[in-house]
């Protein structure tokens, strides 16, 4: 028994990992889930036999070898483990979306065609019952949480902890034939399947070997250090190929901590308990974390406030240097050394603070015996009197102030104390957010990916972060940009196919293995970084064929709080124009406290000194497009702020807030053709319906502005 | 046994009804010269949802409180658990298992959810006051069995994120929640709801539905429920009793009672179909 399921020397499957993990340090925690107000714990060797009972229990069901068991749940210990049995017997888990509709859910289950359903509540069971007479093959549904399951038929219907009972009952029988199928795995069996999320068109099951899963998550636990010290919160759908990588992936390989949120409610108190060493979250969390941040702020005490405020302010330029935790290469405990070290730079900082005061004192008086009269002047004066220490030597004890006083609780309060690495993706993060966290010595980065590629195409590593550029090519990525701009990358990760679709696995990967993303970007000079600048079938040329990226420019528009949505226009033109959405909560804001009077949203966008604000930010952000090479044709020669905002009522977005830029375009091509005529202002009638359907028009006069435009940093570079 | 047998039935979803756990017996409750009872009898059957409906002023509320034992009846008899039923007081009825939502939610409201469903369970409490007070011996223990058993209840009602948040916060439609958890944690065999669903949104009504069809089906509580809402009592409830005036004017399960004459002159206004 002792090589149990590790016949294989290079580990090549997920069950393989796992025994090793049992072997190698067992009684180390391996799962957690909060249950009954206490975290319950699963140790390596406890999760094993677990994971062991289940996949014989599913083997005294009848499951085969290749077969696919769909998993349909929020993310619990159980569910993960029910997706590491079907492994284990040689099936194929397929995770889908728990918030999807039966409608959905029909399609991918009839598509995958699972005979065994597991699913995490009554909820998901009754989706599955509802479409089973639609979707024939359906044999078993597994249930995991009990609760109102009572009056069901139970014919079909068994509860997983039954299913292991079986299992261990049948143990004799069953052991023998699961080694087997466990030995049996290679590189190249199927570790999962993962419907996208399907956007455009039906969904497509992304089919990823045990090869694709576990080489890209050993690299990408090399890349970033990652040891068997992580603990990772668990909370991004499963069905997600992230959160298979995280906690699956890099967790089997690093042997690290996989922690479940009790409900989704519960999520940042969970956060906060557990205190994730390494993390992930789409931009929208970061923001909604720190408008959260911000809000309460704004109620705290003046002292408070002041001191969030100076040091925050400290922090902007500090931060990085300062706040970053070291890099370590290696994960370990925190020795008493370590320890000893943190308490002398706590000391060390408010040791910092007692002597500033004290300084300040000193130099107070002596300011004052020399100028009695412009004391206050003086006194406000930079500079120290006493220069006891060097600059970079203050910045480090007023970082570790700071620390002391406003960051530590901070992060502490975000559930963020203890993170090493946190990630970001998704979609294009506000500057200001991004450096608001890695300010506070967050080590927060971006990575950039999809389903196809398990996860990473490109990452950035320890020490080269920036907002706007999502990092170079992970360790055994090949990218490389094609003709039209896009961005192709061929790696391990590489998914297969997908599953009964030859022809989208034909025109989506080449022969060759290059794998188009449908993202168009480059290769920033110098640095090696990947810069994405919209969806390839968004850019275009302009009528002197530098690269048009209207996306881009938007979003650089859209990081101001003032401006909600912006569409920038161009494509084939010789200039490019925008339309501008002013955010009324920050506009309006403003309005009040410099007394503005506004009646309307229509008459507050209408107004020179709104218009003068929105001005500023167009021109900063030409100032910043014009540093780019190949994107400074993009810059906004002439915009115009919209009397009404663009809403999905009248079809101009989509119900995911996603600007249908060809609508707008026909729908105010009066506004449009004016923006290219030389006019300075125009008049206009629009239609707008309201929520409850009734139609009725807008009538305005809009005074459309010309921007100063930047000369492009080097002249002449025209894109590829 | 001095209680009437019944054979026992089975409702409709497969619930099987079996004997009275509690008979009122010809109850009248007079305050002065006000009759607010007029010479009720009725029973309670082991494990069913039994409403109680009729307009304002019916005695709706005073027969529930005749029930938890609040009010002693002026004349009649009550018998529970095929014992008839002595004066007492409402904490010793309480201890009997009777447990009770109140129609004005009657939480601490500077004690956070799980304190408040943790003071449901004092009657369940056995060491000493000192020895709770000092936390020590049996009381430590005994602690850490009721918590679980309040995070049984928590789970259930699905209300974690809340748990130690103060009530006083919470929405009224949590509140009314967190009331039915603090009456379930003292485990009762009667279950009494003051009209659980007032002044709740149509989701929140419908939530509330839910977790009482749970306990009635999980714990298999009986529950007696005062309600204003038809729709709500004629799919939760086994069988009705309606009052008028402090008369009992039907008595039966939901159809029947809706098609009662008496019913639909005194309540439900005149059919249209």
């Amino acid at each position: 028994m002792a090589n149990r399921g590790a016949s294989t020397v290079e580990l090549c499957s997920v069950p393989a990992l796992l025994a090793r993990n049992a072997r190698a340090f067992g009684d180390k925690p391996a799962y957690r889930e909060k249950e009954f107000g206490i975290w319950q714990c699963w140790s390596w060797a406890e999760a094993e036999a677990e994971i062991r009972a289940l996949a014989m229990g599913f083997l005294a069901l009848g499951l085969e070898r290749g077969e696919y068991v769909a998993v349909i749940g929020r993310n619990r210990p159980a569910h993960y483990w029910a997706m590491v049995a079907a492994q284990m017997c040689g099936a194929v888990p397929v995770p889908l979306y728990h918030d999807a509709a039966a409608e959905e859910m029909a399609y991918v289950l009839d598509h995958c065609g699972a005979r065994f359903v597991v699913c995490g509540d009554q909820e998901q069971v009754d989706k599955v019952i509802e479409v089973q007479d639609r979707v024939h093959q359906i044999e078993h549904v597994l249930y995991n949480d009990k609760r109102g399951m009572r009056k069901y038929d139970h014919t079909h219907l068994h509860w997983l902890k039954d299913i292991e009972e079986e299992g261990r009952a049948g143990h004799s029988r069953l052991e023998p034939e699961l080694d087997r199928r466990i030995a049996e795995l290679t590189w190249d069996h199927t570790c999962v399947m993962l419907y996208t999320s399907g956007t455009t068109g039906k969904p497509k099951g992304v089919v990823l070997s045990n090869r694709n899963i576990l080489e890209t998550a050993r690299a990408s636990c090399e890349f970033d250090h990652l040891g068997r010290d992580e603990e990772v919160l668990a909370y991004l759908p499963m069905a997600w190929v992230g959160d298979f990588i995280f906690s699956i992936g890099q967790a089997m390989v690093a042997g690290f901590c996989v922690n479940c949120p009790e409900s989704p409610e519960t999520m940042m108190t969970d956060l906060r308990e557990i205190g994730p060493t390494y993390f992930f979250a789409p931009p929208r969390m970061f923001e909604t974390m720190l408008t959260n941040v911000m809000i309460r702020m704004e109620d705290a005490g003046d002292l408070k406030h002041g001191l969030f405020k100076h040091f925050m302010e400290f922090a902007k330029t500090t931060g990085e240097t300062y706040g970053m935790p070291r890099y370590r290469k290696k994960q370990s405990k925190p020795t008493l050394r370590r320890r000893l070290r943190w308490g002398y730079r706590y000391a060390m900082g408010i040791g910092f603070a007692i002597e500033t005061i004290v300084e300040n004192a000193v130099r107070g008086f002596f300011v004052r015996l020399r100028h009695p009269l412009e004391a206050r002047k003086y006194f406000k004066a930079k500079g120290p009197l006493l220069n006891l220490y060097p600059q970079p030597l203050r910045d480090y004890f007023n970082y570790r102030t700071g620390e002391v006083l406003v960051y530590g609780p901070l992060k502490n309060t975000l559930g963020l104390s203890r993170i090493r690495v946190a990630y970001t993706a998704g979609e294009a993060i506000g500057p200001e957010i991004f450096e608001f966290y890695r300010s506070l010595g967050i080590n927060l980065k971006q990575l950039y990916g999809q389903t196809e590629a398990s996860v990473f195409i490109t990452q950035q590593p320890d020490g080269q972060v920036r907002s706007d550029t999502v990092g170079v090519p992970s360790p055994g990525v090949e990218v490389k940009i094609g003709e039209s701009g896009e961005v192709f990358y061929r790696s391990p990760g590489t998914f297969v196919e997908y599953y009964k679709n030859a022809e989208s696995t034909a025109s989506t990967k080449d022969p060759e293995g290059w794998v188009a993303t449908g993202d168009a970007g480059f290769f920033e000079e110098g640095t090696g970084h990947l810069r994405i600048i919209d969806r390839a079938k968004d850019v275009g040329k302009m009528a002197d064929g530098r690269l048009f990226a209207p996306k881009y420019v938007e979003n650089k528009l859209k990081f101001y709080p003032d401006i909600l949505e912006a569409v920038v226009f161009g494509a084939s033109r010789e200039k490019c124009t925008a339309f501008i959405n002013i955010d009324l909560t920050a506009v309006g804001n403003w309005a009040e406290r410099n007394n503005i009077a506004y009646a309307s949203y229509q008459e507050l966008a209408g107004h020179p000194r709104v218009l003068e604000t929105i001005q500023a930010h167009v021109e900063e952000v030409n100032r910043s497009v014009a540093d780019d090479p190949m994107l400074s044709g993009c810059q906004i020669h002439r915009f115009l702020v919209l009397h009404k905002e663009l809403d999905a009522d009248d079809g101009e977005m989509t119900r995911t807030r996603k600007v249908r830029r060809n609508i707008i375009a026909e729908k105010y091509a009066d506004l449009v053709g004016a923006l290219y005529d030389g006019s300075t202002s125009i008049y206009t009638e629009t239609e707008v319906t309201y929520e409850d359907g009734r139609k009725g028009s807008i009538k305005a006069t809009l005074e459309i502005r010309d921007a100063k435009v930047a000369q492009p940093a080097r002249n002449g570079q025209v894109a590829a | 046994m001095n209680m009437v047998s019944y054979e026992p039935f089975v409702t409709e979803d497969g619930r099987t009804i079996g004997d009275a756990v509690m008979e009122l017996r010809n109850i009248t409750l007079r305050f002065g010269g006000v009759v607010a009872i007029k010479d009720i009898s009725f029973d309670i059957r082991e494990g069913e949802i039994r409403a109680i409906i009729g307009p304002n002023g019916a005695g709706k509320s005073s027969m529930l409180n005749v029930i938890s034992g609040f009010y002693t009846p002026s004349e009649g008899e009550v018998w529970f658990e095929g014992r008839k039923r002595p004066q007492m007081r409402p904490y010793q009825v309480a201890r009997q298992g009777i447990a009770r939502t109140f129609q004005n939610i009657a939480l601490f409201s500077g004690m956070s959810t799980l304190d408040n469903i943790m003071t449901g369970r004092i009657t369940r409490m056995k060491s000493s006051l000192a020895a709770q007070a000092l936390w020590w011996g049996k009381a430590e223990r005994e602690e850490s069995e009721h918590r679980e058993a309040v995070e049984k209840i928590i789970d259930f009602l699905e209300i974690q994120h809340i748990r130690k948040t103060p009530v006083g916060r919470l929405p009224y439609g949590l509140q009314k929640r967190v009331e039915l958890g603090r009456a379930l944690a003292a485990e009762p065999r009667l279950l009494l709801l003051d009209e659980p669903m007032a002044g709740m949104n149509v989701e929140e009504k419908e939530d509330m539905s839910r977790f009482i069809l749970d306990v009635n089906d999980e714990f298999g509580t009986t529950i007696v429920l005062i309600e204003h809402d038809m729709g709500v009592v004629m799919d939760l409830s086994d069988r009705v009793v309606v009052m008028d005036y402090g008369k009992k004017i039907g008595d039966g399960p939901p159809d029947e009672v809706r098609r009662n004459q008496d019913v639909i002159d005194a309540y439900l206004g005149v059919s249209h179909d």
